[in-house]
C-alpha cells in the first residue's frame, strides 16, 4: 500500500468522527521504483493532506519531508523527488492501520488493507 | 497502446475461479473493458496520469486496463478476499502497479479530492435490489472528474433520474450501448451464453458536494 492510498483512507467505524489519518504500524515495508512524473506531483501537492503524509512517511522510516509546504517548492526537483518517493514508492507490505479514535486495527497483508467492519461497527 | 493490444492483454487475465452469486460476480470481458477505458482516455483524457479507482474490482480487469493505459495510481476496491487475490496475481502477471483495498463500498469513507476517475462494472442489482445504485452513489462521492459505469439498458431512465437528482451529477450521458455476454457461470443459468444490453455511462460529479 502506497502512502497515497493511505492519504485517502479513514476509519469507517460507526460513530467515529475523527477517523483520519490512520496511524501506521509497520511490520514490513518495501520500496518499488516508479517513473518520476513532476506534473502529476504538482497536482497532487494541492490535494494530499500534507501532515498525514509527513507522519506516515516518518512511521515508514523516511524523515526527509518538510513539516510544511510552500507554493515555491514545486520548482525544486529535489523536493519533488522526495515527495515522489514518499507518496508512490514506499509501500506498507505487512502491518496495520490504526483508527485514531478507537485504536481498532485494520490489518494490512500483502499490501492490501482490510477495511471490512465487524457487525457491531457498521 | 492500441485498442486491439489492450484487449489482447486483458484477454489473458485470470477470472473468478468460483464466482459468488450473492455478490453477482460476473467477469468483465476484455472486449467491453478495453473499449470502456480506451474511450475514457481517447475521448476525455480521464485515464493517463490520473488517479483511477475501480469499484467492485473483482479480478481487476478495469483497473488493470487503466494501469496499462498509463494511469499514475490505480486502486481496486472489493469486498471479496478471493477476488482480490486473483486481481493481485493478474497485476503481477501484467507487471503493472495496482493497489487494492478490501472494503464494503457502502461503508467506504474516502476524501473527494484525490481520485480523478472511478471505473466500475457494478452488480446489476438482480440479486440485491439497488446494489448498482449503491455503487454509483459511492463512486459519485469519491470521483472529482468522472465516473464510468455499466448499467442494464432497461434501467436507463431510472439511472439518469437518480444520478441527476440524488447524486448531484452535473451530467449523465450514455456513451454507447454494448452487448454483455454472460457466460453460463451459475447453476440457475439455463443457456450457455446470454447477451444482455448494457449502457456505458459517463457521469460528471457536480462541484458542490
Amino acid at each position: 500500500m502506497r502512502l497515497l492510498t493511505h492519504n485517502m483512507l479513514s476509519s469507517n467505524i460507526k460513530g467515529v468522527t475523527n477517523g483520519f489519518p490512520l496511524a501506521l504500524e509497520v511490520t514490513k515495508l518495501v520500496t518499488k521504483p516508479v517513473d518520476f512524473n513532476p506534473d502529476f506531483l504538482k497536482n497532487m501537492l494541492l490535494k494530499v493532506e500534507w501532515k498525514a503524509l509527513v507522519e506516515a512517511s516518518r512511521a515508514m522510516g523516511y524523515a526527509e519531508l518538510p513539516e510544511q509546504t510552500e507554493p515555491s517548492m514545486v520548482e525544486s526537483e529535489e523536493f519533488l523527488r522526495k515527495f515522489h518517493h514518499a507518496l508512490l514508492e514506499l509501500h506498507l507490505e505487512e502491518g496495520s492501520l490504526v483508527c485514531p479514535q478507537t485504536g481498532r486495527k485494520f490489518p494490512v497483508c500483502k499490501g492490501i488493507p482490510n477495511m471490512l467492519l465487524h457487525e457491531d461497527e457498521v | 497502446m492500441k485498442l486491439k493490444q489492450l484487449e489482447g492483454l486483458l484477454g489473458s487475465l485470470e477470472q473468478f475461479s468460483s464466482p459468488k452469486i450473492e455478490l453477482e460476480q460476473y467477469p468483465t470481458g476484455p472486449h467491453i473493458a478495453s473499449r470502456m477505458l480506451y474511450t475514457a482516455e481517447t475521448s476525455y483524457g480521464d485515464v493517463t496520469s490520473k488517479v483511477v479507482a475501480d469499484f467492485g474490482c473483482g479480478c481487476g480487469t478495469l483497473g488493470l486496463a487503466a494501469a496499462l493505459l498509463g494511469a499514475e495510481h490505480v486502486i481496486g476496491v472489493d469486498i471479496d478476499a478471493d477476488s482480490l487475490e486473483i486481481a493481485y496475481e493478474n497485476a503481477d502477471d501484467l507487471e503493472v502497479d495496482m493497489e487494492f483495498v478490501q472494503s464494503d463500498l457502502k461503508s467506504l469513507r474516502w476524501g473527494d479530492r484525490i481520485v480523478d476517475t472511478v471505473v466500475m462494472n457494478p452488480p446489476f442489482g438482480t440479486r440485491t435490489k439497488g446494489a448498482d445504485m449503491d455503487f454509483l452513489c459511492a463512486a459519485m462521492k469519491v470521483a472529482s472528474g468522472a465516473v464510468y459505469s455499466l448499467h442494464k439498458t432497461t434501467t436507463r431512465e431510472h439511472v439518469k433520474r437518480i444520478a441527476l437528482r440524488d447524486y448531484n451529477a452535473s451530467s449523465a450521458e450514455v456513451l454507447c450501448e454494448l452487448r454483455y455476454d454472460v457466460p453460463q457461470l451459475y447453476k440457475f443459468h439455463k443457456k450457455k451464453v446470454v447477451d444482455i444490453a448494457v449502457d456505458l455511462w459517463r457521469f460528471v460529479p457536480g462541484k458542490e458536494r
